[in-house]
Order: C-alpha cells, then sequence, then structure tokens
C-alpha cells in the first residue's frame, strides 16, 4: 500500500495519471481544470514518466490528437472541463464509434452563460449520448481509484470504449485531503500495457473512422449501444478486481442506510458525502431515510438502480443541472423513463439543485428533504432560488 | 464483440457482422462500398442528342461516369447518387433524370 499524503485533488488525479503508463497526453488548461493540465505538463516535462504532452491549441485539437494516438495503439489521456468540454463535443461520439479507448478527468463545471467557473453537471449533460462510459467521484481518493481503473475498463477487449471520470470542479479538484497514491509496481501489475485490437502503422494499413450509409448507419448504433451496455459488466469486473487489491470497494449504485428507508435521496457526485451526513441527521429525527448516489452514469446500471430503490415509497432525485424547457434534470427524467413501466414503483420526485457553484450544506439536504416531502403534483423544483 | 483476428469479412448485413468501430482491415477498398443506394434519382442518356463532349464525365462529383467504347458516356449506377449535375450540365440535353420508382 502506498502511504498516505496530504495533497490537492486535482494534482492527486495527475500523479494517478502517471502511474498508468499513458504515452500520450493532451490536454487544454481549463478553470478548474488547469492543475491536472499543469501538473501533467510538469511530470512529463521532468521526464518522470516516458509520454509525450501535446500542448495543444484547443480542447477540439485536445481530444482529436488523442483520438490519432489511440488509433496508432497509445495510451492517450486528456482532462478538460465546461467550455473545453463543450469544444470537444463533435468529437466525443466520433471517439465511441471508432472504440478508441481514451480517457479523459471533466473537472464539472457550469456551462456559460452567464460565465461561471463552479461547480454543477450541466457540462457533462450534453455529453450523456456520446457513448461514453461516464463515472462519477464522490471524493479526492475515488478521483485516483477511478482515474487508474478507466484505463482498464477502457481498454477491456470486451469494451473498447472511452472514459470519462467527473471530478466535481473545485468542490473536489481544488480541495487538500489525506489521499493514498497506490506504488508504480501495484499499478504496473493491475494495469498492464495496452493492447491495442488494431492499430494504425504505415506497413499494415487498415482504415478507421468509416463512412456509413442509410444502409449501414442504424447497424452501427445497434453495435455501439450493444457494447456501451455490456461495458458494465467490466466496470463491475474491475471495481472487484481493485477491491481485491487495494481493498477499497466500489459498485455502480452505492446506497447508505437504504435498507428499511421509505424515503431515499439520490445523488451523484461529491453531493453524496454532503447529503449522507444530512441522511444521519434525519434518521436522528426519526425520519425512515436513506441515500443512493450514482457512481456510473453511462451505461446507466438499470437492474442495480432498480434493486437499490426496490420497496421504497419515495425517491427524491437531487440534479446538478437542468433540461431547460423539458422535464427537469436529467437524472430524474433518466429515472422516472426507466421506473415508468413498472408495477411496483416509488413516487419521484426531482429537486434541481448546487447549480453553478452555489453550496450544498447538510441543512440543504434536509430543507430539500422536507421540501420534496410537502410537494403535491410531480413537477420539478429549483431548490433555493430567490422568488 | 470483439474478435480476435482483425481480418475483413464480407459485407456486413447484421449489426453483430460489422468489424468493432467500422474499422476496415484491407486497404484500397473504397470501391466495395457501393454508394449508390440513397438515389431518388438516375440518369438516362438518349444518345441521339449526344454530341460525345464529356462534360457530364468532368463534371460527376461521384467520378462514376465512364466513356463507353463507341465514344458515349454511361453512368455505374451502383455508384451515382442521383444528384442530376450531369443532366444539368448536358446543354444538348441528352441526359434526363428519372424517378427511380419509375
Ligand atoms: S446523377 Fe450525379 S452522380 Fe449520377 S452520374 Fe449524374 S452527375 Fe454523376
Ligand atoms: S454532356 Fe451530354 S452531350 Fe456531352 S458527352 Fe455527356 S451526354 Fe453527351
Amino acid at each position: 500500500m502506498g502511504k498516505r499524503v496530504g495533497m490537492e485533488v486535482a494534482i492527486a488525479a495527475a500523479e494517478a495519471v502517471a502511474l498508468c503508463n499513458i504515452d500520450v497526453a493532451a490536454v487544454y488548461p481549463i478553470t478548474p481544470q488547469s492543475h491536472i493540465a499543469e501538473h501533467m505538463a510538469d511530470i512529463i516535462h521532468d521526464g518522470r514518466i516516458d509520454a509525450e504532452f501535446i500542448t495543444v491549441e484547443s480542447e477540439h485539437s485536445a481530444i482529436s490528437a488523442c483520438a490519432g494516438a489511440s488509433a496508432a495503439g497509445a495510451r492517450a489521456y486528456t482532462a478538460t472541463s465546461s467550455q473545453g468540454l463543450m469544444l470537444m463535443h463533435e468529437i466525443l461520439p466520433i471517439v465511441s464509434a471508432m472504440r478508441l479507448p481514451i480517457c479523459m478527468a471533466n473537472a464539472n463545471r457550469a456551462v456559460s452563460g452567464p460565465l461561471n467557473i463552479w461547480n454543477d453537471h450541466t457540462d457533462i449533460m450534453p455529453q450523456r449520448d456520446s457513448g461514453w462510459i461516464s463515472l462519477f467521484v464522490e471524493n479526492g481518493q475515488e478521483a485516483i481509484d477511478l482515474s487508474i481503473m478507466s484505463f482498464k475498463i477502457a481498454e477491456d477487449p470486451e469494451v473498447m470504449l472511452p472514459c470519462v471520470v467527473n471530478i466535481d470542479g473545485f468542490q473536489l479538484t481544488h480541495m487538500i485531503e489525506p489521499l493514498e497514491l497506490p506504488s508504480q509496481a501495484e499499478v504496473a501489475k493491475f494495469l498492464p500495457p495496452r493492447k491495442a485490437f488494431a492499430q494504425l502503422h504505415p506497413d499494415n494499413p487498415i482504415s478507421m473512422g468509416c463512412f456509413a450509409m442509410p444502409d449501414t448507419y442504424t447497424e452501427t448504433v445497434k453495435a455501439k449501444e450493444v457494447a456501451l451496455r455490456a461495458a458494465k459488466k467490466v466496470v463491475t469486473k474491475v471495481f472487484g478486481e481493485w477491491a481485491k487489491r487495494f481493498g477499497r470497494k466500489y459498485s455502480v449504485v452505492e446506497t447508505y442506510r437504504a435498507k428499511d428507508a421509505d424515503t431515499l435521496m439520490l445523488t451523484m457526485g461529491s453531493m453524496g458525502e454532503t447529503a449522507a451526513t444530512a441522511v444521519d441527521e434525519l434518521r436522528k429525527a426519526g425520519r425512515k431515510v436513506g441515500l443512493v448516489k450514482l457512481r456510473l452514469w453511462r451505461p446507466f446500471p438499470v437492474e442495480e438502480f432498480k434493486a437499490a430503490v426496490q420497496g421504497c415509497k419515495t425517491l427524491i432525485v437531487m440534479d446538478r443541472a437542468i433540461s431547460t424547457g423539458g422535464a427537469g434534470g436529467p437524472v430524474a427524467t433518466d429515472v422516472k423513463s426507466l421506473l415508468y413501466g413498472d408495477k411496483k414503483k416509488p413516487r419521484v420526485l426531482n429537486v434541481i439543485a448546487g447549480l453553478g457553484g452555489r453550496d450544498l450544506t447538510v441543512g440543504d439536504f434536509v430543507a430539500m428533504f422536507d421540501l420534496a416531502k410537502k410537494k403535491k403534483d410531480e413537477t420539478f423544483e429549483l431548490y433555493g432560488v430567490r422568488e | 464483440m470483439a474478435k480476435k483476428k482483425t481480418e475483413q469479412k464480407k459485407w456486413p448485413e447484421k449489426w453483430h457482422e460489422l468489424n468493432p468501430g467500422c474499422m476496415v482491415f484491407a486497404a484500397g477498398n473504397a470501391a466495395n462500398y457501393k454508394t449508390g443506394s440513397w438515389k431518388s434519382q438516375r440518369p438516362l442518356w438518349d444518345n441521339a442528342k449526344c454530341i460525345k463532349c464529356g462534360i457530364c464525365y468532368i463534371f460527376c462529383p461521384e467520378g462514376c461516369i465512364q466513356e463507353t467504347q463507341d465514344g458515349f458516356y454511361e453512368a455505374n449506377l451502383d455508384y451515382c447518387k442521383g444528384c442530376g449535375i450531369c443532366a444539368h450540365e448536358c446543354w444538348p440535353g441528352a441526359i434526363v433524370m428519372r424517378e427511380e420508382e419509375e
């Protein structure tokens, strides 16, 4: 086991990736991801790892450079946030369609406008349907662990898909936490070098990123859909192997004091820890409440989610994003659709909160719980808005 | 769906017959993809009006018009997308576009 250090989470995320024997990092700095970009550049410049750092001129180029490198067989990494992720948007579904296992950290931040550099999930939600595996972390240790695991998941021969690890901007990236980095030898044993399924090489010409006519496109969509759904099994397998080697257990859906709860709150990312404390407080006050944390956002872990909420009467979904002009928050919208056909299902309430860096305290979660419980209709609540 | 070997398979009919990522494991194969399947009209030549100027051959964006042995022109309908540029450019009016259903 590595030794425990006090370290900023963004720095630790870069240090974790440095343990992963990457070949290429193409990263364009953007707040609040900048410390990942800067530290990655330092690590490579100082010769601590044998990798190429490509100083690209934009995020569109960052992901495109990674696509080229990955197609040539390299283990490629990038990191971004908010507007940077929006600029990558065009390339993201191409990367997954080409089955390139690029790994990326996204320091979640609100999208403009108005310009706002603080945390919420409005940047990752427009990328939801791009065919990437999308994971959320709750604290710095999870950022380290999942950054390393993401390569193993993405490169699995049964998966071959890109993977984004969502690390809440500032709330996590800029925290200094007691963290444990595994040793290089341990990571090398866990994560062998990438064995590319196929690679671009002048000696053996192949075509990647081909064109598909109306008579084939639908079949490509089905193939991608099946591949992404199948990735869940590998995510669980890799979590299991991690637990065996490093002792920290992860699941695609995690629960806290949920067993006998009649009401469950559902969160993603750093909200989880505060919500868990709120659950403790509400339990002390005699409320039968628990927490469900969605770690794997895409592919959506349907069965695990349904098992986690089975038997509860009310499910309060906390979203950190909104589908403007739509049905509410993206997580709640998914959850409602997935439960719609079930005979026995909880009442689903949706609270949208913590937008653009607005803090969510334990008191806020208690207040959101009370607010949701009082609701007469099924419309979503924009929590904390000044009326 | 990952197959052990990166071999070129037969033309994919079913979704699981596609290579992962639609990769093509052989070079120089663009001709194998019959890109003419989406046309709604096809060009028809009236050689009695044709003056063999070759304008249609030059303007076809698909490069699918070829000269016949007797110096007239014809389209390879496997690749013709039915854009009608040949008919538009043929100033003696030797080419007309016909609906595919006809
Ligand atoms: S219709 Fe268009 S594609 Fe077809 S032969 Fe004429 S110019 Fe070429
Ligand atoms: S453009 Fe018209 S006239 Fe000229 S070669 Fe083609 S068909 Fe004949």
